[in-house]
């Protein structure tokens, strides 16, 4: 089997249209994890005992699961209880919950990391609890952790052709399509391999960039 | 609905589903394994030409997604009239993307073995292939060791993929049993179980042995 170039650029177009949902899937998953980072993070260091193992035990589940069946739980099991998202929301709260999981991790890593004497010099200045999140402990928690929650962006891009799996049209879907008329697996899986490889490659040299500049 | 299937009579199905996501995860990672080790090492050459070659291997692994990988291995070898069964495609497919992953892990351990211990091995007269056998390699090890074992958890999850090229793992049997029992939330939740059941205790045991590694250097406190 030979590599059709003109197949291939013919289908450009259809992938390009894939692309474009994949791309949306990704940035709006990926909102929602860094929101659902911050809700789950907090419980680490919550008062109670049962908030602090409740949220423990559900990233622990979220992590320790695979993605492609939790997608498969919320677009069928959802509907179940009466709850109809659109293929597209599921995804992207499929996305959002699975990597809010690991960036909840990123969070409480990078607020560990600050010495312990920010915190008692904060409380020696009468600075209030918010204000000492506000102005002293996050702006020095969240720049060395940007480098990381830029692997996870790179990381979910990487995981959406799961997407194509609970009906919606990006990327691999496209793909997909084309080898179902036209039987040739060839092209569009291998263009769909380098439009990964260049978006994913191009995005981790940016943010290679992004972490010399910010200097951590 | 009168008399609905409960799921306890499918168990069997979904555990025999689990053990081929067992075998499926040693194949691949036993191919992942040795290929981290081969590549991570070529990555660290002298040789820049081998380096490049590595360099370009785990990018384009890395840069791509494993499920895209797999199908190009159970669709496209056989186009080109290699023939794989599906187990085949599946191991070959996964271990290859994680390899990628695990040469990372193995240059950056063999980098982070101190300097001292190259030069301590040349005022020995050791040639250099010999010194990296026996002086880095071993002491590189010990810290590969607790991020290969995450890398074993995602590799484990990761297996659900190959439901997608025909294999009947655990969650190729989750949609065989819904075809039976019409519960699709049921069975996926208890697929979620199961592999919550293999991945946590595999994920715990990484995490205790990162703790005997990094004992010296203490836990980070804050007061609360």
């Amino acid at each position: 089997m030979t590599f059709d170039v003109h197949l291939a650029v013919q289908i450009l177009p259809l992938l390009l249209r894939g692309l474009v949902v994949t791309i949306e899937a990704t940035l709006a998953g990926f909102v929602c994890a860094l929101i659902g980072g911050l809700v789950l993070a907090p419980g680490y260091r919550a008062n109670s005992q049962i908030a602090r193992t409740a949220s423990r035990g559900l990233v622990e589940f979220i992590r320790n699961t695979p993605l492609l069946v939790q997608l498969y739980f919320l677009f069928y099991g959802l509907p179940l209880l009466g709850i109809r998202f659109s293929a597209m929301l599921t995804g992207v709260l499929g996305l959002g919950i699975y990597y809010s999981a690991y960036i909840a991790e990123v969070y409480r890593g990078g607020v560990d990391a600050i010495p312990a004497g920010q915190w008692d010099a904060a409380q020696a200045l009468r600075f209030s609890r918010s204000q000492t999140w506000r102005r002293i402990i996050l702006p020095q928690a969240i720049p060395p952790v940007i480098p990381v929650l830029g692997n996870y962006l790179i990381g979910m891009f990487k995981e959406t052709p799961l997407l194509a799996m609970i009906t919606i049209p990006e990327l691999l879907s496209a793909a997909r399509q084309v080898t179902g008329t036209t039987y040739r697996y060839t092209e569009p899986y291998t263009m769909v391999a380098l439009i990964f490889l260049v978006i994913s490659y191009s995005t981790s040299l940016l943010f290679r960039h992004l972490e010399r500049r910010i200097g951590v | 609905m009168t008399a609905a299937p409960t799921l306890w009579p499918f168990l069997p199905v979904l555990l025999r589903g689990a053990a081929v996501t067992l075998e499926v995860t040693a194949a691949s990672g036993c191919i992942a394994f040795i290929l981290a080790i081969l590549v991570g090492t070529a990555r660290v050459s002298r040789v820049a030409a081998v380096r490049g070659l590595a360099t370009a291997y785990t990018e384009i692994l890395r840069g791509t997604s494993a499920l895209i990988q797999l199908f190009y291995f159970f669709f496209i070898l056989p186009a080109l009239g290699i023939d794989t069964t599906p187990m085949e495609a599946a191991a070959l497919g996964l271990g290859l993307t994680f390899s990628a992953y695990g040469a990372e892990i193995v240059r950056a351990s063999i980098l982070g073995v101190d300097n001292g211990q190259w030069d301590a091995a040349r005022a020995l007269g050791m040639p250099n292939g010999l010194a990296f056998r026996r002086i880095i390699l071993p002491q590189a090890f010990g810290t590969m060791l607790a991020p290969f074992g995450n890398l074993l958890v995602e590799l484990l999850k990761s297996t659900s993929l190959v439901s997608l090229i025909t294999l009947t793992d655990l969650t190729f049997s989750g949609a065989q049993v819904i075809t039976s029992t019409g519960r699709p939330g049921q069975t996926w939740g208890a697929v979620l179980i199961l592999y919550f059941l293999m991945c946590f205790p595999l994920a715990q045991a990484v995490r205790s042995l990162e703790r005997g590694f990094t004992v010296y250097r203490g836990p980070a406190r804050r007061p609360a």
